[in-house]
């Protein structure tokens, strides 16, 4: 772990010492991708990546960007973010490339973010929502909600929809996502008049829970919010109902994948989480994602695919309006993204570099995300 | 009260897999006094073993039978991978120096997680209901049929190797081999088919808690041994290396530590209950609590 740090480190001086020498060059323009194709996360990084392929198909196939065809180079960081900081050292130093798309775990941007930003190479994270990974620097952006918005639309479900009073946590205390989740859903939660009754953790990769799962259910709670990933939470899902919990979760955008269902299967029903997208949206900009993204993958598309999507053709669009591929013009040019149709809703970019968006409640039902409603943001 | 029995429940359910590992641990370091860190890697196998062999049985419907079949599949498998490992990465350095031994374990170890990744991938894999599943609940503990089904079978395990050990022409062998190689081998004990034997029952009951642990969990993956591994061998020293019982006890000892340690504390603190307890016994007691100079060796 320790020589892990070590080289995480070591990489990130070398980012900063190495000039990047080279960019972009000839008929095509290089994007780099970092993310989680394999590991705990697994299929946030292969949905993401499955998108951004199509939506660079999609560009190529209109003629490209500035007249030259965009290719994607994409690093696996096994969903570790030590990885991740070596994954956009390569990318940048060796690729040469002009932007970067990634990551999906917070912790995993904010690993990568300070790179890219001494590079001077913008990032857009498809789906990181802690507010700190924009934080970073003035290249760093994101296509989605942030989490004390996320955190309220969870304190809502809690509060107005499952008109629960007593709640318990059971976050991750290693994940910068859980984390911020945990403290605005405390904060929002309480605002409204409600009770934590319990607050336990674990860390990710962590696979029995029974110890938390034991203390919460002695505190009596109405409800769990368990603002995890979803290979934690299917297992934790599971592991409640056999210690005889039978009161619903609440979660966060980390539990969409088409794996949650297959790890904690029955124990779900009627659990409810926070997202960015519903496929059941009747919209034509979804249903023409949806279907194309199922004829080419034969996979329903989740909420990271839709905002891997949404990303890559933001960056393009930006390219686009720079009328260059240079680091400062494309960052200036991202900063002005207004209204731009996507499938995860308008997306205008604020001037703190992140996306103010509408957030949809889904309901599980039998392995299938049932849409409940939609939450614009107040202010 | 009852929230306490309850975490009693999950500490002795839990520590039972350590004893499970530990004993294979023990009885290796008891034989050839190696610490074959490879141990929790083929834990590891024998939960993936028992994975694809559910797997093949699937359609079927959870039954007992289904269950014992896995669960024998997948702890004949890793007597097979154990004794292998023995033959083929430690016989032939065993007259070298201890240190020669200890890392050959741990390259092996790391062979063994690095070819997981690659021949099953490195995501995690979930494990499909085995047994037809029961709760009981007594006195507001709730007990469910996978935590009485590792508890009961972890010991029955145990009590098994037990008996083995201390009736059986082999297990007096095997004594004689942990005693000293040497004379048990001038006493005309085939010390090569000891040593390959003790590896073979040592993974067989790594196998074991590899499917219980998958059965319990449902998660497993590539390198899930490292832990677990590494709890065990706590859990071996902490009561005496080398001794059966004492890593039964260390093992419970270990898992109902963490549990309670996870449950009033922080889960911050899981692991640094293991090797605090670990750094305490080496300090005040190095033999380990059922440790002494006379006492049963495997």
């Amino acid at each position: 772990m320790k020589s892990r740090v070590l080289l995480a480190v070591l990489s990130a001086a070398a980012a900063l010492l190495v000039p990047a020498c080279r960019r972009g060059g000839g008929d095509e323009i290089l994007v780099g991708e970092y993310g989680s194709l394999t590991g705990t996360t697994a299929t946030f990084g292969q949905s993401t990546h499955n998108a951004i392929t199509m939506a660079f198909e999609e560009i190529n196939a209109a003629g490209g960007v500035l007249g030259k065809k965009v290719r994607v180079i994409v690093e696996d960081d096994q969903s570790k973010p030590e990885e991740a900081a070596t994954a956009v050292t390569k990318l940048i130093n060796q690729n040469h490339v002009v932007a970067m798309l990634g990551e999906v775990s917070s912790s995993r941007s904010l690993a990568a973010a300070p790179i890219c930003q001494a590079n001077g190479v913008p990032m857009i994270s498809p789906s990181s929502t802690n507010p700190r990974v924009t934080q970073v620097g003035d290249y760093i952006f994101r296509v989605c909600f942030i989490d004390p918005f996320q955190a309220e639309v969870g304190a809502r479900i809690a509060w107005e929809i499952l008109k629960l009073k007593r709640v318990a946590i059971l976050s991750d205390v290693r994940n910068d996502y859980s984390v911020g989740l945990q403290t605005f859903f405390r904060q929002t939660f309480k605002g409204f008049g409600g009770e934590i009754v319990a607050e336990q953790s674990y860390s990710e990769g962590d696979s029995d829970f029974r110890a938390q799962l034991t203390q919460i259910k002695s505190a009596n709670p109405e409800g769990i919010y368990v603002p995890g990933y979803y290979t934690e939470v299917g297992t934790i899902a599971r592991q409640a109902r056999e210690l005889g919990i039978t009161v619903p979760l609440i979660g966060g955008d980390g539990w969409d994948s088409p794996r949650l269902w297959e790890i904690g299967g029955e124990a779900l029903n009627g659990c409810h989480f926070s997202n960015h997208y519903s496929v059941d949206d009747p919209s034509p900009a979804v249903q023409k994602f949806v279907s194309d993204y199922k004829a080419k993958y034969n996979q329903v598309p989740d909420a990271l695919a839709a905002l891997g999507y949404d990303a890559a053709k933001i960056l393009a669009d930006a390219m686009k309006r720079a009328g260059s591929t240079k680091g400062e013009q494309v960052r200036d040019a991202l900063t002005g993204t207004k209204d731009f149709p996507g499938v995860t809703g308008t997306i205008t970019i604020n001037k703190e570099r992140n996306a103010v968006k509408p957030a949809v409640v889904l309901k599980i039902e039998n392995g299938k995300f049932v849409y409940v409603t939609t939450v614009k943001p107040t202010g | 009260m009852t929230t306490f029995l309850q975490q009693l429940v999950n500490g002795i359910s839990l520590g039972s897999i350590y004893a499970l590992i530990a004993l294979g641990y023990t009885m290796v370091y008891g034989v050839l006094r190696l610490i074959n860190f490879a141990h929790g890697d083929v834990y590891m196998l024998g939960a993936y073993t028992g994975y694809y062999l559910s797997r093949k049985l699937k359609g079927s419907e959870p039954s007992l039978l289904g269950a014992l079949v896995v669960m024998l599949g997948a702890m004949l498998v890793c007597a097979i991978v154990g004794i292998v490992i023995e033959r083929f990465a430690y016989r032939p350095v065993r007259r070298a120096e201890r240190l020669t031994l200890l890392i050959t374990a741990i390259g092996v170890s790391l062979f063994i997680e690095n070819g997981a990744q690659l021949v099953f991938g490195p995501d995690p894999k979930f494990f499909p209901s085995l047994a037809p599943r029961a709760d009981f609940i007594v006195g507001g503990v709730r007990l469910t049929s996978e935590q009485l089904t590792v508890i009961a079978l972890s010991f029955l395990l145990m009590l098994l190797l037990r008996f083995f050990i201390l009736k059986t022409r082999t297990g007096k062998a095997m004594r004689a081999v942990s005693f000293n190689l040497d004379a048990a081998k001038l006493m005309g004990i085939s010390t090569d088919r000891i040593i390959a034997i003790t590896f073979a029952l040592g993974s067989a009951l790594a196998a074991a808690a590899g499917v219980l642990i998958g059965m319990q969990i449902p998660k497993i993956d590539p390198l899930m041994g490292i832990n677990y591994g590494l709890k065990a061998f706590v859990a071996a020293v902490l009561g005496g290396i080398g001794n059966v019982p004492g890593a039964v006890l260390g093992g419970l000892l270990i898992g109902a530590s963490e549990v309670m340690v996870v449950g009033y504390l922080s889960s911050t603190y899981r692991d640094a209950i293991a090797f605090g307890i670990l750094i305490l016994v080496l300090l005040l007691r190095p033999q380990g609590i059922l440790g002494r100079a006379q006492k049963e060796k495997v």
